[in-house]
């Protein structure tokens, strides 16, 4: 097993430094003039220019400025704002709870409904129950995050008045930012505040998690219809065990297996969805921070987070594949 | 003799008239993806013949004239400009479905090169490739095709290259795989012991063999990629010229309305679906059309 954790960390060295060769040359080689000009964009003068070139070595070799880079990477230096001269790392620590309480919410809401309709539509194939279940999945792949977002905000928040539709935490609130997580803040705060912070996630749950959602039904049905025509499930009946019990020990334990690798791969695809979601909802998380980031060509910022997305999207993959492996011994002796 | 056996034959046989033939007769009689075909082909209509159809110009109309509800003038109502909405939405398909499909075709050009390239060759350049793969997959869904955007600047072509960018390494490893797996098949080890090159092979034996999946895939990938592209345009990394009309960026600052102009998120919005609904449902029906032996 140990072995198994060390090549997968292994693949993952090349592939993080191929990412930060091409993310670096991405600034070095942006349109619009040098590096300098390109990071100052509006507000280049001939001085910043010069300022920024000796204080960022952009006079030095390319495989010096690289070096450097890399050399700051491990040291956890990410670079800073040139908007606001915060160090990304630190904004990003306040920002990312904001976008971890988002994409668990927007699990729990895919993983919690989409494999019970998995389920359910496997156990009847081809009848009504399936059909519904195929055209809800069909269309959770094909509604996009912000076309739903703001029907649910229509309906949910502007219509009924049930549910908040921006933020995370009413502002009126006297909720100190400890943690960051916006629910255990809450808690900490006491007066039931938390009831505020879980309604704000529901509707950005729901419009995050409709395409995993519609992703892990269309899996588990898949997955269970294969397993149950599987030799052993047969066998399992014909010994009389109750349908309870061949479901529970025979069908969902194999079954899983493939979920379980969607539901990984999907967690990835939750980040990035976040982009869209957060800037619907205005949350303050790090997917409206790379919006804003784009739109004000903090290009610093932009560089360091796609890089600090893609290293976290590696980490959860290899912990998907170490779980895989675990739950699934025909893959650790192979 | 062998005429008299032939016909005795054939009345029960039914004639195949090749896998492209017997793959679109299958398709035909597929109930979804004929309504995905009639989805689409509303929208390829609309788009087409927008200066006949639409009432108004997608640019044309009066400040006065602003967020007005639904009415008979303007069965859609009209946006922040007065521009007439419906109006807006058809010549929108122009863009969006354009924008979408053709990203996926730079996708599916550059990815089955890649794969042709790797799956073909093998050794370190197999190796070599795939790890420039693995580079891309690493960062998650549309985040790659922002980070392009953000690099190459507004416009309909550098939205197709980025689409078409992160889309890339699906169709690479799709094609690789299936070359991998055709390399040992006995037609192919025939080709290669009767001193066919090794371009023929790939060209000429591997290629059309690994060619459907590819098929389904990309007609799949159109849909996320209208979705996407939709995205980008709603993120203000689209087109970036507000005299086009691009269903994304018709949402952009649909929030500041809903309280008024709740219609101008659903026209679009349900434009953009009910294309994905049709791409979707039509990249099914090839799938099982194409592979009859997954046939539900």
């Amino acid at each position: 097993m140990a072995r198994f954790i060390v090549r997968r960390l292994l693949v993952a060295i090349p592939v993080l430094f191929g990412l930060s060769v091409i993310l670096f040359l991405f600034l070095r080689l942006l349109p619009g003039g040098g590096p300098a000009e390109a990071i100052l964009g509006q507000h280049a003068t001939p001085q910043l220019v010069a300022q920024i070139t000796a204080t960022e070595g952009l006079d030095k070799p390319l495989y010096v400025q690289y070096l450097n880079y890399v050399g700051r990477l491990l040291h956890g230096d990410f670079g800073a704002s040139f908007i606001d001269g915060r160090e990304v790392a630190a904004t990003f620590l306040i920002k990312f709870p904001a976008t971890v309480e988002l994409t668990i919410g927007a699990l729990i809401f895919a993983v919690g409904l989409g494999i019970p309709l998995g389920r359910l539509a496997a156990r009847h194939p081809n009848s009504w129950i399936d059909g519904i279940v195929t055209v809800i999945s069909l269309f959770g792949i094909s509604i996009p995050v912000f076309v739903l977002g703001y029907t649910l905000a229509f309906i949910f928040g502007v219509e009924l008045h049930w549910l908040p539709t921006f933020g995370q935490l009413d502002p009126r609130l006297p909720i100190n930012p400890v943690t960051h997580f916006a629910i255990i803040d809450a808690i900490l705060a006491g007066h039931w505040y938390v009831i505020d912070a879980v309604a704000h996630l529901i509707l950005p749950s729901i419009a995050l998690g409709t395409i995993p959602l519609a992703v892990f039904t269309r899996i588990t049905r898949a997955s269970v219809i294969e397993v149950s025509n599987e030799d052993y499930v047969r066998t399992a009946r014909a010994k009389g065990l109750t349908d309870r019990r061949v479901n529970d020990r025979h069908i969902m334990r194999n079954a899983w297996l493939p979920v379980t690798t969607v539901i990984g791969l999907e967690t990835g695809a939750l980040l990035a969805g976040a982009v869209l979601t957060e800037t619907v909802f205005s949350w303050n998380g790090v997917g409206s921070w790379v919006v804003s980031s784009i739109q004000n060509h903090d290009y610093i910022v932009v560089q360091s987070l796609i890089l600090i997305f893609a290293t976290i999207f590696l980490t959860v993959n290899l912990i998907v594949d170490v779980g895989y492996a675990f739950l699934n011994p025909r893959i650790r002796y192979s | 003799m062998a005429t008299s056996a032939a016909v005795t034959i054939a009345p029960t046989a039914r004639v195949s008239r090749g896998l492209w033939h017997d793959a679109f007769r299958r398709l035909m009689r597929n109930r979804p993806a004929i309504v995905g075909l009639t989805c689409i082909a509303i929208f390829v209509f609309g788009a087409v013949f927008a200066p006949l159809i639409a009432p108004y110009g997608p640019t044309v109309g009066e400040l006065s004239n602003s967020l007005q509800g639904p009415s008979l003038a303007h069965i859609m109502g009209t946006d922040l400009q007065g521009y007439d909405e419906f109006s807006r939405v058809l010549y929108g398909a122009r863009i969006s479905l354009t924008v979408g499909v053709i990203a996926v075709v730079f996708g599916l050009i550059g990815g089955t090169t890649v794969g042709a390239i790797a799956g073909g060759a093998g050794g370190l350049v197999d190796g070599f490739l795939m790890r420039v793969i693995d580079v891309l997959l690493a960062v998650p869904g549309i985040l790659l095709a922002i980070g392009i955007v953000a690099w190459l600047g507004h416009g309909e072509i550098q939205i197709m290259l980025a689409v078409g960018i992160s889309y890339s390494p699906i169709f690479a490893r799709l094609l690789r795989g299936s070359l991998l797996a055709l390399r040992e098949s006995d037609y192919v080890i025939a080709a290669r012991s009767m001193g066919a090159s090794p371009v023929r092979i790939l060209l000429r034996h591997m290629l059309p063999n690994a060619l459907t999946p590819l098929i389904v895939q990309a007609t799949l990938a159109a849909a996320t990629a209208i979705i996407d592209v939709a995205g980008l345009g709603f993120l203000g990394l689209g087109p970036g010229d507000p005299r086009i009309a691009e269903w994304g960026e018709m949402l952009t600052d649909s929030s500041r309305f809903l309280q008024s102009a709740p219609y101008l998120i659903f026209f679009p919005g349900a434009a953009i679906v009910i294309s994905a609904v049709g791409f979707n449902l039509l990249g099914d029906g090839l799938r099982e059309a194409l592979d009859p032996r997954l046939k539900r």
